[in-house]
């Protein structure tokens, strides 16, 4: 599905991502850890064309997508959460997911028909799948910080994406949050046939959904494989601590 | 309850001014009005897209000369001369945009700024074509014979026959702009406001869009620019100055960027207080600092934001 190859990127002087290589399986569930700072973040920036590497390619479904920019490439199938949540605060919760709709279905050129309706059944129904229906008329900056990271998701699903990227999809939430999130992910994951790779700080959280985990320390992969793996292998490099 | 119909009746409102105003009221009226289109042209940049733009008198200025040369010059009629001046600075909003657009925030205010500067020096130093530093005095009125022979109207002025233009021209541009700030395009404009990094990720090509938004907004500023040099029977340089982007700018966060109507209400305000204070004192800047101050302290949201405010507590107990 998604192919990794040699992926480097130094910002002044400063390895961030050095020769990263790994592969995402079609319908799994991949995992990326490591420590703050270890390069989780610029690597899916650069995955997904925010930034642009200084060598290596990105290939998906045998294309390669090296650097094509965030527009065109989730015309592509790619879905994206971020580390800090990012959604549009002052519009309300219905319109931020129509406006995916909206753009997605390349109606964001129609100038002068009312957006008001435009994909109501679609919007709403996603919504409902997220618990979020009840709130749909309320400004997205006001939701809980939970609600919001679920609200960005659903922007990231109304493009109907084939693998879905997800930043640290539970950073900043309490305990039973991540838990209920968790689940969310899960299931939708599975309803929709989703490919996923996210980022995650909570070990218990990574090694009860991934099939798939790749280490990432100082810009380097130090392991990658499955779960029992990675966790008999952490004896050499330095297992993967609670704390990270 | 039911809605008011607030746009039908203020249009009517406005082309009953000749008709119970004096000449002077008439006169103000066609300022404010033409000020609103220009500004509300600006607020589809500066509210609905986020982007702020201290030069937008350049297109306002490219309207005012494109339809005051070929009305003077040329003879072309207005019904042509009109469209022009949209037309030519949507043209030059595209050009300048290609440039703006990769900047972003103060970089492209600064840019924007930049350009417009360059309007007004051609304007000023272009003296075969534009009249240079003198201008270009005696744009004639449109030939609205017609109007003498329509009922009601026969008997009024030829500025008030085009001041009655203007309302029906400005209500027919601000309706298209409120098509396009409620439609799709609207709402991914809304979208690169608030986040556009988010926007680029759920597939907005943001840059491309803000240049499209950056041309209807030059366009819609032409058009103002075309009434107002015939309005102000005369074009000048100073039309493309920056002074005139900072005073439309003013009108626009003074009237609250939040709402459709609420740089037209920015346009009415300014005007007043700038002729009420003028009369009183000739330190009329001061006194109108002061005032705008206050007025950006006290309402954050603009004098729109408050009139909506004002209209919730005033409609909230007979919903009860």
């Amino acid at each position: 599905m998604l192919e990794v190859r040699d992926l480097t990127k130094s910002f002044d002087g400063f390895v961030a991502v050095s020769r990263v290589s790994f592969d995402v399986p079609k319908h799994s569930v991949s995992a990326i850890i490591g420590p703050n700072g270890a390069g989780k973040t610029t690597l899916f920036n650069l995955i997904t064309g925010h930034l642009r590497c200084d060598t290596g390619r990105v290939v998906l479904n045998g294309r390669d997508v090296t650097g094509v920019p965030p527009h065109d490439l989730c015309r592509m199938g790619v879905g994206r959460s971020f580390q800090r949540t990012n959604i549009f605060a002052k519009l309300t919760v219905y319109e931020n997911v129509q406006a995916a709709f909206v753009s997605h279905r390349g109606r964001g050129w129609n100038a002068f028909t009312p957006v008001r309706d435009l994909y109501r059944d679609e919007t709403l129904r996603l919504l409902e799948s997220l618990r979020l229906a009840d709130r749909a008329g309320e400004v997205a900056g006001f939701l809980s910080h939970g609600a919001q990271k679920q609200l960005e998701l659903g922007l990231a699903l109304a493009l109907e994406p084939d693998i879905l990227l997800l930043d640290e999809p539970t950073a900043g939430m309490s305990a039973s949050e991540t838990r209920e999130t968790i689940q969310l992910i899960d299931r939708l994951a599975r309803e929709r046939g989703l490919t996923l790779l996210f980022t995650e700080h909570d070990m218990e959280v990574v090694f009860s959904i991934a099939q798939k985990i790749t280490v990432l320390h100082q810009g380097r992969v130090i392991a990658d494989g499955s779960p029992a793996a990675v966790r008999a292998d952490g004896g050499h490099v330095g297992a993967p601590h609670d704390d990270w | 309850m039911r809605r008011v119909p607030w746009a039908p009746l203020v249009v009517v409102a406005a082309l009953l001014v000749p008709a119970v105003g004096s000449r002077f009221y008439t006169f103000l009226a066609n300022d404010v009005i033409i000020w609103a289109l220009f500004a509300t042209s600006l607020n589809l940049l500066v509210g609905y897209t986020g982007l702020v733009s201290f030069g937008h008198a350049a297109y306002f200025g490219i309207g005012a000369y494109t339809t005051g040369i070929l009305m003077k010059k040329l003879g072309v009629p207005f019904l042509l001369a009109f469209p022009a001046a949209g037309v030519l600075a949507g043209a030059f909003a595209l050009l300048f945009g290609l440039f703006c657009v990769r900047l972003t925030r103060i970089y492209f205010a600064m840019l924007t700024l930049a350009f417009a500067q360059i309007v007004w020096a051609i304007c000023f130093k272009w003296n075969e074509v534009t009249g240079g530093e003198q201008g270009m005095p005696e744009v004639p009125y449109p030939d609205l014979a017609w109007m003498g022979a329509l009922p009601l109207v026969r008997d009024l002025r030829t500025s008030d026959h085009f001041y009655l233009v203007t309302v029906v021209l400005v209500a027919l541009c601000l309706w298209i702009l409120h098509r396009v700030v409620r439609s799709p395009f609207g709402r991914m404009l809304t979208t690169i406001r608030e986040n556009a990094e988010r926007a680029e990720f759920i597939g907005v090509h943001v840059r491309r869009y803000e240049l499209a938004a950056f041309v209807l907004a030059g366009a819609f500023a032409g058009l103002a620019g075309g009434l107002f040099g015939i309005f102000n029977r005369g074009v000048f340089p100073d039309f493309a100055y920056w002074t005139k982007s900072s005073e439309v700018l003013i009108m626009t966060l003074l009237g609250g960027m939040g709402t459709f109507y609420g740089p037209s209400v920015g346009a009415l305000a300014l005007i007043l207080l700038n002729q009420q204070i003028v009369s009183y004192t000739e330190y009329w800047p001061f006194v109108l600092g002061t005032i705008l101050v206050v007025l950006l302290f006290g309402f954050p949201g603009g004098l729109g934001g408050a009139l909506e405010l004002l209209g919730r507590r005033l409609w909230r107990p007979r919903r009860a």
